[in-house]
C-alpha cells in the first residue's frame, strides 16, 4: 500500500470511532472504552476484548453531561459523560475510569451514578508513590481488581500467558509509534501535522495486532524515502490533547512541522515499555512506576525542574526551534506546571507559545494569528 | 480547606451603625490563641535555626508533632489571607508568575507567597519552608502545589498519597500502602528533625489528636439544639484549630471550654447567634472567605442559620491504631466515593434539622464540587428538602457573585417556606 493509503485509513479510523466501534461489535467483539490516562489497556486485550479510548470529541456539544458537572471542568471529561449519556457509547461493554486528577476523581462517581444501568464501571486508582515496593504493590492490586472485572465482562478467565502475550504486542505498538514520531519529524513534507494526529489517534480505535501491522508498514515506506529538506518551521508541540483537524490546519498553512511532541494523547502514552518476562501483573505495575515526566505524576525529587528540562531538551534534540502548548482549559496537572516548563524553555532560550484550548472551541481565529506570528519568530 | 480565626462573622457583618464587635467567650479566645501560638512557634523555631515546614491541612500531624518539628498550614494562612481581602492581590501576584487564574485560590496564594510577596495579613505571616509535607486526600492539585514550593526553595518534600477511593470502606490494600508510606514519612522527617522517632511522643500526640477530634465533634454536634446555641459559621473559624493544632493537647482543651459553653447557653435557652433562628440549612462546601459579609447578609436577614457543614465528620478523625489512623486519613471529604460523601451529609442533615441545603459551587475546588449535582438531587430525594447552589470561590473574589447569591437564597428560603407549609398542612 502507498504511504498515502496506509494515511488514509489511518485518518478514517480516528475520524470515525463510532463506525471503528460498530465494526468490531459487528465482529462479535467486546470493547471496552478506556478514559485517560495510564490505564492497562493490555488487561483489555488479554481478556480479548478491544480497548477503546475516550478522549473527547471535537464535534459534540456538552449538554446532558450538564446535569452532572459545573462548567469548569476539562471538556475532554465531560464530552466523555456527554457520549456515553446521549447514546454514542451505547455499544460499550464497559468503561475504565481512572483517577489521578481532579477532575476524573468525581467524574469517576458522575459516570458510576449515570451508567448504573447501563454499562460496568471500572474503577481505577493509581498510586502517586509508584514506584517503591509498596506503590508496586498497590498497583498490582488495582490492576487485579480490574482484570477480575474485566473476567465478569468477558466471561472467561484472563491468563498470565495472555498478559504476557498483550505486553509483547503493546511494546512492540509503542516502539512502531516511538518509531513513527521519528519518521515524521524526518518525512515531515510527507506526514504533516493533520495526517501525523491521525495515525497517532487511531491507535485509541485499534487492536493493537492490527494497528501495528499498518504502522510497521507505514514505517517501512517513510524509512524508504530520502529525509526531507524541510524550509518551513518546525515545532514540539506539548499539552494533553492536540487532534483537532481545523486547529492542525493552521500549522500546515504556515508551513509548521512537528518534530516531537510532548502531549498525552500521543507520545507520553506510548514512552514507556513494559518489561516482558517474570510476573506479568507486576510488569505493568512497574510500567506505571517508570512513569516520568508527566504532568499528572508525583516527582520524587520535585525540587529540580526535571519535567521542564526534559521538554527542554525533546526541542533541542528534535531540531524544532520553539514550542507551542495546547493549554487544556481548566487543566490543572497541566496549569500547575506551566511556570517551570516556562522557566526551563527561557533557561534554554527555546521560543514558546501558549494556546488555550477545549474541544468546544469552533473558532480558531485567535490561534491562527497567535500561531502565524509565532512561525515568523522561529523562523527568523 | 482551611480556616481563619478572627474574621468571625458577627465581627464583620453588615450594620448600619458601627458596633463595637462582641468580646469573645474565653473557649474562643483560647481557640484563636492556639493558632496562633503555631504561627508564632514557627518563628522562634526558624530563630532557633530549626527547620520549619509547611503541611497540608490532612496530612497525619501526629508525625510531625511526636519529631517536635514546627509545622505551618498553607491552607489556614491562604482562608486567613483572603478572609482579610489580601486574597486577589495574591492570587494575580501567582498569575503574574505563570499560574493560571482557574487554579485553587488557596495554591495560588500560598505560591505567590512562596515566591516571596508579602502578605498585608500579618497574622499569616510564616518563615519560609524548609521542608514540605503534602498529603492528596484533599486534592490532586496539592501535590503539584507542593512540588511547585519545593522546586522553589529547593527543599525535600515528604508526600503521603491517598489514592481515590470507589467504596465506603477503606481496603487492607489502601491500609497497607498508607502504612507504608507513614513509615517511609517517618524516616525521611527523622533526617530532617535530626532526631530518632520517639514513640511515646507520637502516642501522646495521637492521643492528643483523638481527643481534640473527639472535642470538635462535641462542638459540632451542639447545632443539633432547635434554636442552635450559636451559628454554624463559627464552626468555619474553629476550623483552624483542627486545622493547624489537631496534635496539641491545647486544642482539645480549648474545645472542650468552647463546649462547656455552648452547654451553658443550651441549658439557658440562649445562643451566641446574632439573629433568631427560622431555617435551619447546610451549608455545602468550604465558605467564601473575602465574602463572608456577603455570605451573612441575607441569611440574617432571612434568619437562616447554618446548622451543619461538612466539616464536622470531616476533621473529625478518631482512630485507635496506627491501622484505623491510615483509614481515617483516607477520609478526606474528596477522596471518598459519592455514597459516603451522601452518607456524611444526610447524617448531619438529619441529626441537625436542617431544612435545606445551600451549596457552593467553588470555582478552587474541583473535586468538591464535581459531584454536587448529584448530591443535590439525592439530598433533595432522600431528606425532602429543598437545595439551592450558587457560584463563588474560597478565595478569589472574581469568581462570587453577589447578586447571584442573593437570589438563590431568597429563593431556597421560599422553597423551604413552602416545604414548611406543606409539612403543617399534612400535619
Amino acid at each position: 500500500m502507498s504511504i498515502e493509503a496506509l494515511v488514509k485509513e489511518f485518518a478514517e479510523v480516528a475520524a470515525n470511532p463510532k463506525a471503528q466501534l460498530k465494526k468490531y461489535k459487528d465482529q462479535g467483539k467486546k470493547c471496552i472504552g478506556v478514559m485517560p490516562y495510564f490505564a492497562p489497556e493490555e488487561l483489555v486485550a488479554a481478556a480479548g476484548m478491544v480497548p477503546f479510548g475516550m478522549w473527547g470529541s471535537n464535534d459534540k456539544t456538552i449538554s446532558q453531561a450538564k446535569e452532572y458537572c459545573a462548567t469548569f471542568y476539562c471538556t475532554i471529561a465531560q464530552l466523555d459523560l456527554e457520549m456515553l449519556l446521549d447514546g454514542t457509547l451505547d455499544l460499550l461493554d464497559g468503561v475504565i475510569t481512572p483517577t489521578i486528577c481532579d477532575t476524573l476523581r468525581p467524574m469517576s462517581q458522575n459516570i458510576r451514578v449515570a451508567m448504573s444501568e447501563k454499562l460496568p464501571c471500572i474503577f481505577l486508582a493509581h498510586p502517586q508513590n509508584r514506584k517503591p515496593a509498596f506503590g508496586l504493590k498497590f498497583t498490582v492490586d488495582q490492576y487485579t481488581h480490574i482484570r477480575k472485572e474485566l473476567e465478569k465482562i468477558s466471561g472467561a478467565p484472563v491468563t498470565d500467558e495472555a498478559i504476557s502475550e498483550a505486553i509483547k504486542v503493546y511494546n512492540k505498538s509503542r516502539a512502531a509509534r516511538r518509531e513513527f514520531v521519528k519518521l515524521a519529524n524526518a518525512h515531515c513534507d510527507v506526514i504533516t501535522p493533520i495526517k501525523r494526529s491521525a495515525v497517532l489517534k487511531a491507535a485509541w480505535f485499534m487492536p493493537k495486532t492490527e494497528y501495528t501491522e499498518l504502522l510497521t508498514a507505514l514505517n517501512a515506506e517513510l524509512s524508504a524515502l530520502p529525509v526531507c529538506d524541510w524550509k518551513g518551521a518546525k515545532v514540539v508541540t506539548s499539552g494533553i490533547i492536540c487532534d483537532n483537524p481545523k486547529l492542525l490546519q493552521i500549522f500546515e498553512d504556515y508551513n509548521i512541522a512537528i518534530a516531537a511532541d510532548d502531549v498525552a494523547h500521543e507520545s507520553r502514552a506510548f514512552r514507556v515499555d513494559a518489561p516482558e518476562s517474570g510476573d506479568p501483573m507486576m510488569a505493568l505495575a512497574q510500567q506505571f512506576a517508570e512513569q516520568d515526566f508527566d504532568v499528572l505524576l508525583y516527582d520524587e525529587q520535585s525540587s529540580s525542574n526535571r519535567r521542564g528540562e526534559f521538554v527542554a531538551n525533546l526541542v533541542k534534540e528534535s531540531g524544532a526551534k520553539g514550542l507551542v502548548l495546547f493549554m487544556q482549559q481548566f487543566c490543572d496537572p497541566e496549569e500547575m506546571e506551566y511556570p517551570s516548563l516556562k522557566k526551563a524553555l527561557d533557561d534554554a532560550g527555546i521560543p514558546h507559545i501558549r494556546l488555550g484550548v477545549d474541544q468546544q472551541m469552533r473558532d480558531f481565529g485567535q490561534a491562527r494569528t497567535a500561531i502565524q506570528a509565532f512561525a515568523d519568530v522561529i523562523s527568523l | 480547606m482551611a480556616e481563619t480565626e478572627k474574621t468571625t462573622v458577627a465581627a464583620t457583618e453588615a450594620a448600619p451603625v458601627k458596633k463595637a464587635p462582641k468580646p469573645a467567650s474565653p473557649g474562643t479566645q483560647a481557640l484563636r490563641k492556639v493558632v496562633s501560638d503555631v504561627y508564632a512557634a514557627a518563628w522562634t523555631a526558624k530563630e532557633k535555626g530549626e527547620p520549619v515546614g509547611w503541611s497540608s491541612s490532612k496530612f497525619p500531624c501526629e508525625i510531625a508533632e511526636a519529631l517536635g518539628l514546627a509545622v505551618v498550614y498553607p491552607e489556614n494562612q491562604a482562608a486567613g489571607i483572603a478572609a482579610q481581602h489580601d486574597g486577589e492581590r495574591m492570587c494575580q501576584a501567582a498569575e503574574e508568575l505563570g499560574f493560571d487564574n482557574d487554579i485553587c485560590g488557596y495554591a495560588r496564594i500560598s505560591l505567590a507567597y512562596a515566591s516571596g510577596v508579602e502578605t498585608t495579613n500579618e497574622s499569616r505571616r510564616v518563615p519560609m519552608p524548609d521542608f514540605v509535607l503534602c498529603c492528596n486526600n484533599i486534592c490532586n492539585c496539592m501535590t503539584k502545589w507542593y512540588e511547585n514550593i519545593a522546586r522553589m526553595h529547593n527543599i525535600p518534600l515528604i508526600m503521603i498519597d491517598v489514592p481515590y477511593n470507589n467504596e465506603v470502606t477503606v481496603s487492607d490494600s489502601q491500609v497497607a500502602y498508607m502504612r507504608a508510606q507513614f513509615d517511609d514519612a517517618i524516616h525521611q522527617m527523622e533526617k530532617i528533625a535530626g532526631r530518632k522517632f520517639d514513640e511515646k511522643k507520637f502516642e501522646q500526640a495521637c492521643a492528643n489528636a483523638n481527643r481534640t477530634a473527639k472535642a470538635w465533634l462535641k462542638v459540632c454536634d451542639y447545632l443539633q439544639y432547635k434554636p442552635a446555641p450559636m451559628s454554624g459559621f463559627d464552626l468555619f473559624n474553629h476550623m483552624a484549630d483542627v486545622v493547624t493544632a489537631r496534635g496539641k493537647t491545647a486544642t482539645a482543651e480549648a474545645f472542650e471550654l468552647l463546649a462547656t459553653e455552648l452547654e451553658e447557653h443550651v441549658k439557658n435557652g440562649t445562643t451566641t447567634a446574632p439573629f433568631p433562628e427560622q431555617y435551619r440549612v447546610m451549608f455545602e462546601g468550604i465558605p467564601c472567605w473575602p465574602d463572608l459579609r456577603a455570605l451573612f447578609k441575607p441569611l440574617k436577614a432571612n434568619g437562616v442559620n447554618v446548622t451543619a457543614v461538612v466539616y464536622a465528620p470531616a476533621f473529625g478523625f478518631v482512630y485507635d491504631d496506627m491501622d484505623s489512623m491510615a483509614r481515617a486519613y483516607c477520609k478526606a471529604p474528596n477522596s471518598v466515593c459519592i455514597e459516603q460523601g451522601v452518607e456524611w451529609r444526610e447524617g448531619i442533615c438529619r441529626d441537625n434539622k436542617v431544612d435545606g441545603v445551600l451549596v457552593h459551587y467553588n470555582r478552587s475546588c474541583k473535586p468538591w464540587s464535581g459531584y454536587m449535582a448529584e448530591m443535590q438531587r439525592r439530598f433533595t430525594k432522600d431528606l425532602g428538602v429543598p437545595c439551592a447552589g450558587f457560584d463563588g470561590d474560597q478565595a478569589d473574589p472574581r469568581n462570587f457573585n453577589q447578586a447571584q447569591y442573593e437570589t438563590r437564597v431568597q429563593g431556597l428560603v421560599e422553597a423551604m417556606e413552602e416545604t414548611k407549609k406543606l409539612k403543617e398542612a399534612r400535619a
